[in-house]
């Protein structure tokens, strides 16, 4: 099995990733989005530790995981503040930095 | 001449097209729910083809982890937000969507020739570096191991993340909560005040039609308690409005009642027809003459006991 065909997976789930987190409104579907991201790189990390033939890669991809539930825990939170305050869980209206 | 087919090229076409479809449907559904769902579907087929990977514990923390928990909290955030939230499609910046799809499939073009084809070699595979040990015990000393101090470091980020959480999502309470006492003193005032009932209110469902929670209760005079609903789903037009709908049952396990009673107290067929001012008026002469009997039988009683 050519190795090269998770590498390509991979780069497609981070591209749809990236969409999703350039075009959707919804504050969680972005976030989710990011998630999708994270997991496209997880998957080329542990491509890679098999490729080579060290556990490192899934070490990292472990430690991802990791970082990326105490991502979700803080980043759900502050969506449920904002929605608490502004009633509203679109990234548009987030706009009192701004001004 | 075939060409070699693997349990692993097998696992990676099935689960490969599966993810993408997924991936495809978090982004573009409109639902949150069904993104949700998507995403725990890509979740489980990176789990599979991380098994497919020489990578049993990742299989494994990656289902634990992301379809377990991470899930549960998007979920439940969903809960909190509403489930039923589209998401506007209406475009603030403009040509955003389109930039959009253009950017990202630059990028994975640009991803796949740059990567896409750069492993030549054959994959050494992980027997050497796992040895007799297995992959969970490897994977075991490497991180108690070389890389403990990243270890602790991810302990502090939990625990400050936990931390942050409670402290984001923490609601002060604005008023004074209040006590049994002063429901009872608030109520009473309003007693005298206004007039209104001191009594707790009922439960949805009293009286009425069914017990569930869109069900108004009705009062011992017939009329609809409003206040035992809930406002929010009064408020969202479910509620059962109609008061003819709330009593009906009632008016008919009346008459039923009625009727039962009539061929109780030994009204024989036909002994209707003989009254003739009709059978309510008949049956309030029969409440009546048992009125006035009643005493009157006491007081034989007495003669008897005597």
């Amino acid at each position: 099995m050519n190795p090269n065909a998770y590498i390509i997976l991979s780069a497609i789930l981070l591209c749809i990733g990236l969409f999703g987190f350039m075009v959707r409104r919804n504050a969680l579907i972005a976030f989710m989005s990011v998630e999708l991201m994270l997991n496209a790189a997880n998957l080329a990390m542990v491509t890679f530790s098999h490729v080579h033939g060290g556990l490192d890669g899934q070490i990292a991809a472990f430690f991802v995981m990791v970082v990326a539930a105490a991502e979700v825990v803080v980043g759900l939170a502050i969506i449920i503040t904002i929605f608490r305050t502004r009633q509203s869980a679109s990234v548009d209206d987030e706009n009192l930095l701004k001004h | 001449m075939i060409p070699l087919l693997t349990a692993q090229a097998v696992a990676f076409w099935v689960f490969a097209v599966l993810a993408v479809a997924a991936a495809l449907g978090l982004v573009l559904s409109r639902k949150p729910v069904h993104s949700a769902l998507c995403l725990a579907a890509v979740m489980v087929c990176l789990a599979c083809l991380y098994a497919s990977l020489d990578a049993p514990f990742l299989f494994v923390a990656q289902i634990i982890v992301y379809t377990g928990a991470v899930m549960m909290l998007f979920v439940f955030t969903m809960m909190i937000i509403g489930v039923d939230s589209v998401d506007a499609m209406v475009e603030t910046i403009k040509g955003q969507r389109i930039a959009a799809t253009i950017g990202a499939a630059a990028l994975l073009v640009l991803l796949v020739l740059a990567v896409g084809h750069g492993i030549i070699t054959e994959p050494a595979g992980l027997d050497e570096a796992v040895g007799q040990a297995g992959n969970v015990r490897s994977l075991a000393y490497l991180v108690f191991g070389r890389y403990v101090f990243a270890f602790e470091a991810t302990a502090a980020l939990l625990i400050t993340a936990a931390l942050a959480a409670m402290v984001l999502s923490h609601g002060e309470r604005l008023r004074k909560k209040e006590r049994q006492k002063a429901r009872a003193a608030r109520r009473t005032r309003e007693y005298a005040e206004q007039g209104v009932d001191p009594a707790p209110l009922p439960n949805p469902g009293v009286y009425a039609r069914h017990n569930s929670a869109d069900h108004p209760a009705l009062l011992p005079d017939g009329s609809v308690a409003e206040g035992s609903v809930v406002p929010t789903l009064a408020a969202r037009g479910v509620v059962v409005v109609d008061r003819g709908r709330l009593v009906a049952p009632n008016i008919v396990a009346d008459e039923t009642i009625r009727a039962v009673k009539d061929e109780q107290h030994g009204l024989l067929p036909g002994e209707n027809e003989l009254r003739d001012p009709g059978p309510a008026a008949a049956i309030a002469a029969a409440a009546d003459s048992e009125a006035a009997s009643g005493p009157a039988e006491a007081g034989e009683n007495e003669e008897d006991e005597r």
